[in-house]
């Protein structure tokens, strides 16, 4: 029944042997007969069988089916360090795509030019002709000034208790100003040539929240000093020039008219060529002030939100540090599950010994049970954390990034995670004597 | 090479080398128990021996002795020629896994794997590729009479047809040696002597088995039977091997 030669030791005389020279008998070869016979090269030697990887990696994923709840909890200590810090990552990539995006919006060319302080201290003015003499720049595009005016504040109406005043500024303008800074109006319109010289205002995103103004009629007033001002229109937040948020825009004219402005820029927006934008930073405080270059401060708003965003580097580098001890525990916990996987299965391994497994392959199944087991938690963790990130950005209204170093960076973490956490139980396995599981006790 | 010795004739006037043998082979514990006390033994190439004693008598470590699970303390284990003792963890793992065939009382079938694949495993340290193994395994489990459970797992099976599996698993290989642990002591009669019958048609098929039982029935119809207590065999059928051991020690 069983197809097997009947002949005793019918390989017996064939080939010779020469490799354990000083033992009897070894030309007798052990292998079985019959359709082995195709091996035979490979008997001279008693030489263990090598697994392909694909058999290495059966074996390894063998001990994870049939243990799937142990799996599953283990594999989520990994996977909530990993999501921890590649939502991290993502998120912090998705807010800095946002900030890029703004930036393509709203141009890197702005340059403010306003009065510093003077060498004593006292607060500089910027001269009449700044304006004039920046506009003469040949890498200046177009300029808009504002004046800053002083004692005057805002109210819905004169019933407001005067301390309300919201701290909401008033600022005399250009008409150029909207076009300069690009900026859009939510509600209403910006002034034209008509309404710069009346008492018409144009409130920034805030200070319209401030006052409650949430639409615009023809009776839509505020008070600003004691002069009640037709609101025209309402400003979107100015990203670029975030000081005029809060704040009431009348036209300069109107300003100087009804509101006792001197006419002093009290800060001048300057749109630049955008290759030469270092040089004219350079040279704008001296055309602005040619006298006393050093009164003048000269920023580049863009900067701002660049440095906004750097300054939540900290945070993250914190964050990333909790994600990294999740990641820790995580793999501690990898380590556990393996310990006592090994302990368990003991009959196993003793069963695979004797199957003909070395210990180098109890020691590959162990070790790829580790690493399979954390690349599992791995790639659920990248997973979660996209969708992390996804739902962040959506909620802020951020493009979705996710750099695919972080994915694949994570990826390979937890396998080298795996491989550490499984190490020592793998030696383990592999030491075992393998008799427990013939003792039939 | 005194060790060399005619077997008995049955090869005929050729010198053969026996599937297993003992000289002086003592087993001593760590903690100085003596499991086995200078045995000597020899098995030729197809014999079916079953080797009895009462449990503690060191039975087992003779089985893990032969199945290179376990080296002698004193003395020389050879199987198939080979001194167990002198050879590495890879030549003993290659020993294991293409002469050597093992079948335990517990079975030993992994959990939810289905009887194919788990027969199949018997062959995965020859380095056979997986559709060999698993062709192989179907032939193996038709063997032993389980061809229509082939896609079954442990728990849907019967005792006496789990140790079929493990028999199967055992023999998927094509061993010269096979060796049995009590294999029908988690068995009931009926399917205790079916198990036993698959090893002598084995041992027909020139398959050299040893079987461990305190059944003496299953063991009065071994063709040889080798009786250990405390460590020593105390009675063998096989008068040849008998005078043999006296004529050493």
């Amino acid at each position: 029944m069983i197809g097997r030669g009947k002949g005793e030791g019918r390989t017996a005389r064939r080939g010779g042997a020469k490799d354990h020279g000083t033992r009897p008998g070894n030309e007798d070869r052990t292998a079985p007969r019959g359709r082995r016979g195709s091996r035979s090269a490979g008997r001279d030697r008693l030489r263990p069988a090598r697994l392909s990887p694909l058999d290495h990696l059966r074996t390894g994923a063998s001990g994870l089916r049939a243990r799937p709840t142990r799996v599953v909890l283990s594999a989520l200590g990994i996977a909530i360090g990993i999501a921890a810090m590649v939502s991290v990552v993502g998120i912090s990539a998705s807010g800095r795509a946002d900030l890029e995006a703004t930036l393509a919006r709203l141009g890197t060319d702005l340059i403010t030019v306003a009065p510093g302080s003077t060498l004593f201290g006292g607060n500089a003015t910027l001269p009449e002709e700044a304006r004039g003499r920046i506009d003469r720049m040949p890498e200046v595009e177009r300029t808009a000034r504002v004046e800053s005016v002083g004692g005057a504040n805002v109210y819905r109406s004169d019933l407001v208790p005067k301390a309300e005043s919201g701290g909401i500024g008033v600022y005399g303008v250009d008409v150029d100003l909207l076009d300069t800074l690009r900026a859009e109006t939510a509600l209403g319109e910006w002034f034209n040539g008509a309404t710069a010289d009346h008492p018409a205002v144009v409130l920034g995103a805030s200070a319209a929240e401030r006052l409650g103004v949430t639409r615009i009629t023809p009776d839509t007033l505020v008070l600003i000093g004691d002069v009640y001002f037709a609101v025209v229109g309402v400003l979107e937040p100015v990203e670029l020039a975030p000081e005029l948020d809060n704040a009431a825009l009348v036209g300069q004219g109107a300003a100087e008219e009804l509101l006792g402005a001197t006419g002093d820029a009290s800060m001048v927006y300057v749109r630049v060529d955008p290759e030469r934008i270092s040089e004219v930073r350079e040279l704008i405080g001296r055309n602005a002030n040619p006298e006393r270059p050093n009164e003048v401060e000269v920023s580049r708003p863009s900067d701002a939100l660049a440095a906004g965003q750097a300054a939540d580097r900290t945070l993250q580098g914190l964050l990333l540090g909790l994600g990294g001890v999740a990641l820790l525990v995580g793999g501690v916990g990898v380590a556990n599950t393996m310990v006592i996987s090994v302990l368990e299965r003991r009959g196993e391994i003793g069963l695979r010994r004797a199957l003909g497994a070395t210990r180098g392959a109890i020691r590959v199944q162990f070790l790829v049970e580790a690493m399979a087991l954390s690349l599992l938690g791995g790639v659920f963790g990248v997973a979660l954390g996209a969708v992390v990130t996804l739902v962040f950005a959506l909620v802020r209204g951020w493009p979705f990034a996710l750099p695919w170093w972080a994915g694949v960076g994570a990826v390979a973490a937890t396998v080298a995670i795996g491989a550490v956490a499984g190490l020592l139980p793998a030696l383990r396995a592999a030491a075992q004597h393998p008799i427990g599981a013939l003792s039939a006790d | 090479m005194s060790v060399r010795e005619e077997s008995g004739g049955r090869e005929g006037f050729r010198e053969t080398v026996p599937a297993v043998e003992f000289v002086g082979v003592s087993r001593v514990h760590p903690g100085g128990v003596r499991a086995l006390d200078g045995v000597d033994l020899r098995v030729e190439r197809g014999e079916m021996v079953a080797i009895v004693g009462p449990s503690g008598s060191g039975k087992s470590t003779v089985l893990n002795l032969v199945g290179t699970l376990d080296a002698p303390t004193e003395g020389t284990v050879r199987v198939f020629g080979h001194d167990v003792g002198a050879l590495d963890d890879g030549a003993l793992s290659a020993l294991r896994a293409r002469s050597l065939g093992f079948v335990f009382q517990r079975f030993h079938l992994a959990p939810n794997v289905r009887a194919v694949d788990d027969v199949a495993d018997g062959l995965l340290y020859t380095g056979s590729p997986a559709r060999v193994r698993r062709t192989r395994a179907v032939e193996a489990l038709t063997r032993v009479g389980l061809a229509d459970r082939i896609d079954h797992r442990p728990h849907e099976l019967s005792g006496g047809q789990r140790q079929r599996v493990a028999i199967a698993r055992a023999v998927v290989g094509a061993p010269a040696l096979l060796l049995a642990d009590e294999p029908t002591g988690a068995l009931d009669t009926a399917s205790g002597a079916a198990v036993m019958d698959l090893l002598h048609e084995l041992h027909r098929d020139g398959v050299t088995v040893l079987v461990i039982t305190h059944d003496r029935e299953s063991a009065a119809l071994a063709p040889r039977r080798v009786e250990v207590r405390d460590g020593r065999v105390v009675a063998d059928s096989a008068t040849v091997s008998v005078s043999a051991r006296e004529g050493r020690s």
